[in-house]
């Protein structure tokens, strides 16, 4: 006897849960399958990654009755300053300030620790009755005019109208349905720690555009930041290796002295940036969703909320065609998600790849066209509300779930 | 076929013959159709859910409603009415779309009784329904005012018929015969012929001389920019849809 539901989803990190959440609160049946097993996912002990939540990310969580489970644990982002700045030398001073009290929409963002929303994600999809884990690895996957069929290693057959793969940037459900890639490396490195710090962060994030690449200094609950530090290949691997106290020697100059002595929590991370973006996001009963439609430079912190966006996307165009009786894995239903999504992820990718060109290098020219530049911003609030309200997300054609309305 | 009396256009049967097995590809020479076809689905949903108070988010919200689709083509409507969980009759004149119409449910996983017949027929035959669509199909047909007598007939008392065309003025010259069919050639020319046209309250008189009563219309917007379709409260100029009921 075949499993037949309505979604298979391949991936059981952030956006395959939320998108599983999604869709079957509105009665949908769905399988979720993941390598691990639910409880191997679950860490409890801070590992020290977290994520830049913009309002439209908090509102998907609260349409999606997740946001109670983390609301106590999330670190609201009152304000954010922007800064170009040279190790050694402190800030730049001219200085991209954002405050929240310039929107309607109160914080900037929230930062949420990993283990806080994978782990209210995983008991979400646990007790809803409308999802079905399994877990194993993926071995084949067929598409039939009527039904997507994924065969696990485990020698289950998992059978759906349509299959969503949330399998990261190498993703196996893009590369088994013939889907190409498009990208190219950085040559750079993001370490990725935690700290604890003396001083309170006031609930204010920070982001320096170093030589190297950036730094960004995000407020975690409690006296914690969460850093995001970028460096070259090489000196990344360098750092990396280096021992705790030793990194820490490096990492102090570059941020200076604000928060007060500093002291890591958590382990280590380190993740080479590249852009690496899906030649379709849809095709014959398959979509692709996050990191497997585009793995993105991480500078603007924009993956994970980029992701819930085709979360969002993807579970109103779902949800909305099997309420008017469609095949919801027809490939014109599917090509409504593509082309809602397409436009937004290729400029996310070009403007994320043109900042990072313009604000990784030494040039003088560019260091002093920055500086000016981001004083020009900075002078003109209504550009500068502008670029606030694209990083929180709430410009555009929003989906219902980001609007937070369910449907 | 039968020998009954039909209102059928035996010429307007053969255009649709030729075009029948190519109804369910997307890409294929139905694309207009199934472009609109959201649309479509979402006004027909919204009326019947209104009409027979049923919610659209519930699971098969149409159970226990027979339809029939009359005009039905490839089963574009039918196969979404009957995953909503209505009682289905797809009635086509064109006996070539019949065997896609069946295949196409049987791949689908579903039931639907499709009918080599027309509404005159299935009327004289005493068969009655909740729900009748008639979409796209009033501006084919010879003498509209017969044919919506036979709708009346379908109908059980507080019934509801959707009844879709295309409006007659310069505009719908232009967009309707010269832009899709000559232009665009999105449908095969000769699709349509311009005089057929009925404007809405031509219609409307059509269906109250019927002795329906019409409760609702609407426009059918085409908008270039974004390449969809959608409703529309006050622009009927080119495609518009109705919804009327059979009084108590």
């Amino acid at each position: 006897m075949k499993n037949s539901c309505d979604i298979v989803i391949v991936g059981g990190g952030l956006n395959g849960p939320a998108l599983a959440l999604a869709c079957a609160q509105s009665g949908l049946t769905v399988r979720l399958i993941d390598r691990l097993e639910a409880s191997e996912l679950t860490d409890e002990a801070f590992d020290g990654r977290g994520y830049a939540l913009s309002l439209s990310s908090q509102r998907l969580l609260k349409a999606t009755k997740i946001w109670p489970a983390v609301a106590s644990q999330a670190q609201p982002i009152l304000e954010v300053k922007v800064t170009d700045g040279k190790a050694g030398e402190g800030p730049a001073p001219f200085m991209l300030a954002f405050d929240h009290a310039e929107t309607d929409d109160g914080p900037v963002g929230f930062m949420l620790e990993d283990r806080f929303l994978r782990r209210a994600l995983l008991a979400a999809v646990t007790a809803e009755p409308n999802i079905t884990q399994h877990h194993g690895n993926v071995t084949a996957q067929s598409i039939t005019p009527c039904a997507a069929d994924v065969t696990l290693d485990t020698g289950e057959v998992v059978s759906g109208k349509v299959l969503v793969g949330c399998d990261g940037r190498n993703s196996g459900t893009a590369t088994r349905a013939g889907i190409g890639r498009t990208g190219w490396g950085y040559k750079q490195t993001s370490l990725v720690c935690a700290i604890s710090h003396e001083r309170p962060h006031n609930g204010c994030a920070h982001q320096y555009f170093m030589p190297s690449g950036p730094l960004a200094i995000l407020p975690l609950a409690g006296n914690k930041s969460s850093i995001v530090w970028t460096e070259k290949d090489g000196l990344a691997r360098d750092i990396q290796a280096l021992s705790d106290s030793e990194y820490l020697d490096v990492l102090r100059p570059r941020f200076g002295d604000f928060l007060g002595d500093i002291t890591l929590v958590g382990k280590r991370f380190t993740y080479p940036l590249g852009l690496s973006l899906a030649n379709a996001l849809a095709a014959d009963r398959l979509a692709l969703v996050g990191d497997a439609a585009h793995g993105l430079h991480p500078i603007a912190g924009q993956g994970l909320n980029a992701g819930f966006k085709d979360v969002a996307a993807l579970a109103e165009v779902l949800i909305l065609a099997h309420r008017r009786g469609e095949d919801i894995g027809r490939s014109d239903v599917l090509d409504r998600y593509q082309q809602w999504r397409r436009f937004d992820v290729a400029a996310l990718a070009v403007m994320t790849d043109g900042f990072n060109k313009l604000f990784s290098n030494d040039n003088p020219l560019l260091r002093f066209g920055r500086d000016i530049g981001m004083g020009v911003v900075n002078s003109m609030p209504a550009l500068r509300r502008a670029a606030m309200r694209e990083a929180a997300g709430v410009s555009g054609d929003l989906p219902q779930l980001l609007q937070g309305k369910s449907l | 076929m039968q020998t009954h009396h039909t209102t059928i256009d035996p010429s307007e049967v053969a255009k649709f013959e030729a075009m029948a097995a190519e109804w369910w590809d997307p890409n294929g020479k139905f694309k207009p159709l199934h472009m609109l076809n959201p649309c479509r689905l979402d006004y027909i949903t919204a009326q019947i859910a209104a009409e027979f108070g049923r919610d659209l988010s519930d699971d098969k919200p149409f159970d226990g409603l027979r339809l029939l689709d009359i005009g039905c083509g490839g089963g574009l409507l039918s196969e979404p009415m009957a995953r909503l969980g209505a009682t289905v009759v797809g009635a086509d004149a064109a006996a070539g779309n019949l065997p896609v119409a069946r295949l196409h449910a049987e791949q689908s996983g579903l039931t639907i009784d499709y009918r080599h017949t027309t509404a005159e027929d299935l009327a004289a035959s005493g068969e009655q329904f909740d729900v009748v669509l008639n979409m796209e199909v009033v501006e084919h047909v010879s003498d509209p005012e017969a044919y919506l007598n036979a709708c009346h007939d379908l109908l059980k008392s507080g019934g509801l018929m959707i009844c879709s065309t295309i409006n007659r003025n310069p505009k719908s010259y232009f967009v309707a015969i010269l832009g899709a069919e000559v232009v665009m050639r999105w449908l095969p020319r000769g699709t349509h012929e311009w005089n057929k046209f009925i404007t809405p309250d031509e219609l409307y008189d059509l269906i109250t001389t019927a002795n329906l009563q019409p409760v609702d219309r609407k426009g059918f917007v085409f908008n270039p920019v974004l390449w969809s379709w959608s409703l529309s409260d006050k622009d009927l100029s080119v495609n518009y849809v109705t919804a009327s009921i059979k009084p108590v």
